[in-house]
């Protein structure tokens, strides 16, 4: 392809950073972004293992945060998304979906309520970085104008995931409150920055998101990678934890031909929205809920070593019966795993079928999602 | 016995008719961690610059090409329990497989080690 016939890439706050660290850029949702670190502990295994097992440290600033404030803004984000937004206590965090009205889905998201005391109501949204002009293109349009949408495209969004994540996170920002579990989120004054931190991430460890000031994110990247536990990870790791973890990647597990019945996101569908309706895309979703869909999204299991990667036909002998949306070997288990959609009566755990790859038939078992227990810090 | 590299980054070393085939250090550190190799058939003919076996890492499947035409007389079975050798010995104990080579006359358009390390030097 001719190099003027590509789109510009835009660079990332950090992306001098990432090259010193080592990092080998490839361009990811219209971003140079770092797919692995070379050197030391570099790698997409070594980066992995290390996240699973101590903390690796990820930026994901290609992500859309996105503001709706306003005082009906709850309301106005009910009428567009199945969670119960206005239900949302401040310093909370919902994963959600934006949906056509055919049920189609247009993006996923974390919405975070983020009121301050007697403050204006404000949600965060976090959306995808290659979805995310469609997003507020689609915001701008659907929320009223009361409502105001903020594109925060001045902060920057770095995830610190695994085990040793909170032990670094309080040594080096005790003010964090002592109970602070799962899905949770607090603004913390660290000397003139105000830095969000929100307990979630997309590797199925216990992690954080920290929203940071652009301009700031250097500074803290680098006070996060001094501590011991913490190395640098890529997006080829954050591919590869997130697989394990069995978190569909949206425009490859799921897009806008798919909905959140057949994706396997029903607990996206708060129950009380799902038979109270008023969002978008909730008629198509009760219609799918009580007459079934032909297809679903399941975790397949492969024997052997080699991986059935996103376009590989699933079948039951000469029947296809899917196809697979995002594969590749998991570093934990050590052997392929594969989400895929098959037909509705084949997606039972257990079923024996077939992954065809370069003419060869893998034989390959339904499994359940995840494929590596999450450990979410929940409390006790 | 005289080695020969490719701009795809394989290597070929032939020894009489009997060409041994494998991917550059540079190639497996683009790749990185190799964790299937996908092997030729003994008796799979092969056209030079046509995939000849596929590589795959934890990231993606890549295609390897053969240097040169011919049929394939061996594949390194050792790749089938440690495909982590082409990570750890590209050059040597992770070889994927060896020709009978159909035409030497295809070796002219190759590099020497030389030539080949300047290449890689000035991408």
């Amino acid at each position: 392809m001719d190099d003027d016939l590509q789109p510009e890439l835009l660079l990332l706050p950090l992306d001098g950073w990432h090259r010193r660290q080592g990092a080998r850029m490839v361009p990811f949702a219209g971003y140079e972004m770092p797919i692995q670190y070379t050197g030391e502990g570099g790698g997409i295994v070594a980066e992995h293992h290390w996240t699973r097992t101590s903390a690796g440290l990820f930026d994901v600033s290609h992500m859309g945060q996105l503001v709706a404030s306003g005082a009906g803004a709850g309301a106005a984000l009910d009428a567009l998304l199945p969670a119960h937004v206005s239900r949302l206590k401040p310093g909370r965090v919902r994963y959600s979906l934006l949906l056509a009205e055919d049920g189609g889905i247009l993006d996923d998201l974390m919405v975070t309520n983020i009121t301050e005391d007697d403050g204006e109501a404000r949600y965060l949204l976090v959306v995808n970085g290659a979805t995310k002009w469609d997003d507020i293109a689609y915001l701008r349009e659907h929320l009223p104008d009361e409502v105001t949408l903020t594109h925060l495209d001045e902060q920057a969004l770095l995830a610190l995931q695994g085990p040793a994540a909170d032990t670094v996170l309080r040594r080096l920002f005790p003010q964090l409150p002592e109970n602070f579990v799962f899905m949770q989120s607090v603004a913390i004054r660290n000397e003139d920055t105000v830095l969000r931190v929100s307990r979630c991430g997309y590797t199925g460890e216990d992690g954080f998101e920290l929203s940071v000031p652009a301009d700031r994110a250097e500074a803290l990247a680098d006070l996060l990678v001094a501590q011991p536990e913490v190395r640098p990870a890529g997006l080829g790791a954050r591919d590869s934890l997130r697989l394990e973890a069995g978190l569909p990647l949206y425009g490859h597990d799921m897009d806008a031909s798919r909905d959140p019945v057949s994706a396997d996101l029903g607990f996206a569908l708060t129950k009380s929205r799902r038979e109270q309706g008023g969002w978008t895309g909730h008629a198509a979703c009760a219609a799918k809920i009580a007459g079934g869909v032909p297809e679903r999204r399941v975790g397949l299991v492969l024997d052997g070593r080699l991986p059935a990667r996103e376009g590989a036909v699933v079948y039951d002998g000469a029947r296809p019966v899917g196809q697979v949306t995002s594969g590749g070997f998991s570093p934990t288990l050590g052997h392929p795993v594969a989400m895929a959609y098959v037909a509705a009566d084949h997606a039972a755990a257990g079923t024996p079928v077939e992954v065809e790859v370069r003419g060869k038939r893998l034989p390959a078992t339904v499994a359940p999602l995840p494929f590596v227990p999450h450990r979410y810090h929940r409390g006790h | 016995m005289a080695r020969y590299f490719t701009t795809e980054h394989e290597w070929i070393d032939v020894d009489g008719d009997v060409a041994t085939v494998g991917i550059t250090d540079y190639a497996q550190e683009q790749l990185g961690d190799i964790v299937f190799v996908d092997l030729p058939e003994d008796g799979a003919e092969i056209a030079k610059g046509k995939d000849a076996a596929v590589v795959e890492s934890v990231k993606a499947a890549s295609d390897v090409y053969s240097p040169v035409s011919g049929t394939v007389v061996e594949a390194n079975a050792a790749l089938q329990d440690d495909p982590a050798l082409v990570n750890s010995d590209p050059e040597g104990e992770g070889w994927f497989f060896k020709l009978a080579i159909a035409d030497e006359s295809e070796l002219a358009g190759l590099m020497d080690e030389a030539a080949y390390r300047e290449f890689v030097a000035n991408l």
